[in-house]
């Protein structure tokens, strides 16, 4: 008996006679040429993009605007502290919603009645909806109550809704990483359900919350499809002041440029993307650290 | 991470909010050297470039000033000008009869304003080697709409050019160059194929012409002049011999008939309203020449200038 | 480990305001929505009801926000012309507006799309979940969440000012124009291989270990039990996976606004240009578009049929993902 189970829980290795077959590793071969053909495509744009565009990397690309006549000096100025505006008016629209959305439909939901199951499968297909229908979404409601839709808050609620159900799916994984016994403890204590959520549960989903949100948000952040919809194709060469004002943001300057045939533009507009890329990955690394830190073993 | 904490970092957020919703709006300054506000333009494609320029040039002499530029296309343009929205319609033809009931029906009065001349150009790839001449009537078989869906080689247009497929790109409905082209090559504004790639950003044009050797497509000049390398403008035969676009030929008369006046409308109400885009198109007219230098536009020659120089002093006494 | 609350002892003493542990036990969120109590926890409640009900609103709302102007187009196009037509050209003189050239290049650039994306995309999902050893995964994975992370526009550049002019005209000598499904299609692809990647590969770990040992046992070296055995099992997940991805590639309006082309045409060669749904919906609202007139209502139109075809096969995938969960 010893021996069965010692064979039946083996670790899987691969049976050296089975392996060596031709047949085996050819597929062996087929398989790592896939990822190396993944590995290869991000490969060969990155180094495209910063071929293309290390000679644009300098002060002029953040300090100035956009120009027709001198795309050898045009800058990104106004798409930087528009993305900047916008993504934070979005945090700020999206992630209280997404997370008091998230609470609700974890900790006081009853999973089996009808509209709770509604709301279940409602944010399944939100998430996967395409970022441009939220675009008309948005621009049909605008319309409706009156509100211009070439301001930085349309572009806000724009992608606050587009980044609603992931903030909402993080939330619900994050409390429920959180184990019962924490809520039990607090009720115990005589904590009303809502005041073990506020001070207990949600302090220690906060890590992981946290983290899929910078990630939700750097999603946010290369979105230009909804944004364009909204009418953000317009020549901005000023700083966005207020909600209320003109705006482009990286991801539609980019597009801007990239259209443009003189390869000056060519040329920033790969810088540009160096640029943006180099802030992803700025704001995925915050994310990870985040999660790696403060994320609570229990 | 308690709730004290949790609170602070909710009052920061409240307080970031409000803090952004504060500086919301932009403020016009009353009177005194220096202009602050906003310009709104929109309108031609072909005309959208030049009054960039401008506003780029005028930045430098009053910062406070932002003139947006966006690109409807003519007829797009004229229609938020006519409701009332921009300050300034950018076009590259006259205003219609339609139009300008709207405008009046709207209550919005105008002055035109002519600050360019275009030669509109017919392109093709640089690398293309079997056309450099193509007639009036050429043109018209390419792209009537009784071409669509039937002539679709070169060998169709003359048995001399190969047999290759007809790439064609141009500009789409609302745009004024596609008024002006098809006005003039089908003899009826808006008739034309629609089977091609069409486009209200000229760039997109050039980019797909100079992708492939056997693409035609049709734009204002300055997109040409700006991609002189990698493209060729064709030599337009209208009866007299094939004559190639440029400033000289455009203002003498001799490349017809694509030739053409290239305008800005502006409100006669946002100029008397507002002072930073009376400063704006003082500033447009009186440097006009420096522009369309810079911008790579055909400009004025003096008679043109004069007249623009009578039309703006219109819109003074009008405010 | 018992989560639930211990009755020993004098209950009276130990459980405080009343807390019934039996209840609790029976039915915790219930017993959690009993225990309301003060004013000011009632109004965040509220609140919190509200923020998931807006949910349900954002759907309710892009139905409406696309259905209203759809209707308003309907009035003056018949719904057939709309669907069966096949000449796109709803802003010239004469106009039309049969629907079928956006969907073939919708078509064409998806099906380019999967063809990139679902061989290579199971190859890294296989190798991911049958072979890999850690250090390779811990290098692989990040590999492919960097390319899901990478936003589209960067895509689109990537395929106008690369893929078309290097690799396709200079590499393998197909000869395309700047403007052509496939350059648009091939990025597309490149796009979407994470996601048939990451969730072939939850499908492929799912699958029980003792399925695995038992075809070892049997004697069925890694490639066979790979192939006969795991894939299989997993096939249901992977086909959701496809479908999502698939939905994904509808759905995306940057690569092919760039790199597809204007010409709405029926697409016959991927070699042509052709415009997509998306596309042509990106270029439309960045012209103009005065609300109420009919080329606003024919994008809104374009839209809802967009978003109708990606939720048709969002419902198909879910369905499908669900029927396999209960299987296992």
């Amino acid at each position: 008996m010893a021996s069965l189970g010692a064979i039946a829980t083996a670790p899987l290795k691969a049976k050296r006679e089975g392996d060596k077959s031709a047949k085996s590793i050819v597929f062996m071969g087929v398989l790592w040429f896939t990822i190396f053909f993944s590995v290869l495509c991000l490969g060969t744009l990155l180094v495209n993009a910063f071929f293309d565009g290390w000679t644009r990397l300098d002060g002029n690309l953040i300090t100035r605007y956009s120009s027709t006549v001198l795309p050898e000096t045009a800058g990104a100025r106004a798409a930087i502290l528009g993305s900047a505006l916008v993504i934070v008016m979005t945090a700020v629209l999206a992630i209280p919603l997404g997370v008091a959305a998230g609470v609700y439909l974890e900790e006081f939901a009853d999973p089996r009645r009808w509209y709770n199951k509604i709301i279940e499968v409602n944010l399944t297909n939100l998430a996967a909806v395409p970022a441009i229908v939220y675009g008309m979404l948005t621009a049909g409601v605008a319309l409706s109550i009156g509100l211009p839709r070439r301001v930085v808050l349309a572009g806000a609620i724009a992608l606050a809704l587009l980044i609603l159900p992931v903030i909402i799916i993080t939330t619900r994984e994050a409390m429920r990483a959180v184990p019962r016994e924490i809520r039990e403890g607090s009720l115990a204590l005589g904590a009303t359900p809502l005041q073990t959520v506020w001070r207990q549960t949600l302090p220690s989903a906060v890590p992981g919350i946290a983290t899929g949100s910078i990630i939700a948000l750097s999603r946010a952040l290369g979105e230009a499809a909804p944004l364009l919809l909204l009418g953000g194709l317009v020549f901005v060469s000023y700083d966005p002041n207020g909600l209320f004002s003109g705006y482009t943001v990286l991801p539609i300057q980019i597009y801007d440029w990239v259209k443009e045939p003189q390869l000056a533009f060519q040329q920033v507009a790969s810088a540009a993307i160096i640029l943006m890329l180099g802030l992803l990955l700025l704001m995925n690394a915050v994310a990870i650290v985040i999660r790696n830190r403060y994320q609570k073993r229990w | 991470m308690n709730a004290r904490t949790s609170s602070r970092i909710a009052a920061l957020g409240a307080s970031a909010l409000l803090f952004v919703a504060a500086c919301g709006g932009q403020e016009e300054s009353s009177g005194g050297d220096s202009l602050s506000g906003e310009v709104v333009t929109d309108g031609s494609s072909t005309v959208g470039p030049l009054t960039t320029v401008a506003g780029e040039f005028f930045k430098e002499e009053q910062s406070g000033v932002n003139v947006s530029v966006a690109t409807s296309g003519t007829g797009g343009g004229f229609e938020k000008f006519c409701q009332g929205s921009t300050d300034i319609s950018n076009a590259s033809r006259p205003i219609d009869e339609e139009e300008a009931a709207i405008c009046k029906k709207e209550g919005v009065e105008y002055v035109e304003l002519r600050v360019a001349t275009d030669a509109l150009t017919v392109v093709t790839s640089s690398e293309n080697d079997f056309v450099d001449c193509l007639t009036t009537e050429e043109l018209n078989t390419i792209w009537a709409p009784e071409a669509e869906g039937k002539i679709t080689t070169w060998s169709q247009v003359n048995p001399e050019f190969p047999d290759e497929p007809l790439e064609l790109y141009g500009p789409g409905t609302d745009s004024g160059t596609f008024d002006y082209f098809t006005d003039e090559i089908n003899g009826e504004e808006g008739a034309s194929r629609s089977d091609y790639n069409a486009s209200e950003d000229d760039n997109v044009l050039v980019q797909g012409v100079s992708g492939s050797p056997n693409a035609l497509g049709y734009f204002g000049y300055t997109y040409y002049e700006e991609n002189s390398d990698s493209l060729k403008a064709i030599t337009i035969d209208s009866g007299d011999g094939c004559v190639a676009p440029s400033a000289e030929t455009a203002a003498d008369g001799t490349y017809t008939p694509l030739a053409r006046p290239l305008f800005i409308y502006v409100s006669t109400k946002a100029y008397a309203d507002e002072p930073q885009v009376a400063g704006f198109v003082d500033f447009y007219v009186e440097n006009n020449a420096k522009i369309a230098e810079a911008a790579q536009y055909i400009p004025l020659n003096d008679d043109q200038s004069s007249e623009l120089e009578e039309a703006a002093g219109a819109l003074e006494s009008a405010s | 480990m018992s989560s639930t609350i211990a009755t020993e002892g004098s209950s009276s003493q130990t459980t405080p305001q009343g807390v019934d542990p039996d209840s609790y036990n029976k039915d915790p969120a219930g017993f959690l929505r009993q225990r309301r109590g003060r004013y000011g926890e009632r109004v965040a409640m509220v609140a919190l009801v509200g923020s998931a009900g807006l949910s349900v609103l954002v759907t309710i709302g892009i139905f409406f926000a696309l259905l209203v102007p759809s209707l308003e187009f309907l009035r003056e196009i018949s719904i057939r012309e709309f669907l069966t037509g096949d000449r796109w050209a709803p802003t010239f003189a004469d106009a039309s507006f049969g629907v079928l050239p956006l969907v073939t290049g919708t078509m064409w650039t998806t099906v380019i799309g999967l063809l990139i994306a679902i061989p290579f995309g199971l190859g890294a999902a296989i190798y991911l979940a049958e072979y890999a050893p850690e250090r390779v995964r811990r290098f692989l994975k990040p590999v492919l969440e960097v390319l899901a992370g990478i936003p589209s526009v960067v895509y689109g550049y990537f395929a106008l000012y690369f893929v078309a002019p290097t690799v396709l005209n200079d590499l393998l000598s197909v000869e395309v124009g700047t403007f052509s499904v496939l350059a648009a299609g091939l990025v597309l692809g490149i796009m979407i291989i994470p996601t048939v990647a990451s969730l072939s590969e939850d499908a492929m770990s799912a699958v029980p270990q003792s399925l695995r040992q038992a075809s070892f046992a049997l004697g069925a070296n890694r490639m066979r039990t790979t192939l006969r055995v795991v894939f299989p099992a997993a096939v249901s997940g992977i086909t959701a996976s496809i479908v999502l991805a698939a939905s994904r590639a509808v759905g995306e309006t940057m690569i092919v606004a760039l790199a597809a082309g204007t010409q709405a045409q029926v697409v016959s060669s991927p070699t042509e240009p052709g415009q997509t749904m998306t596309g042509f919906i990106a270029q439309t609202a960045t012209g103009e578009s005065s609300p109420g007139s009919l080329t606003y209502n024919t994008l809104f139109a374009v839209g809802l049929l967009l978003f109708v075809v990606t939720l048709l096969m969002n419902v198909v995938a879910g369905s499908i993902v669900r029927r396999i969960r209960e299987v296992y």
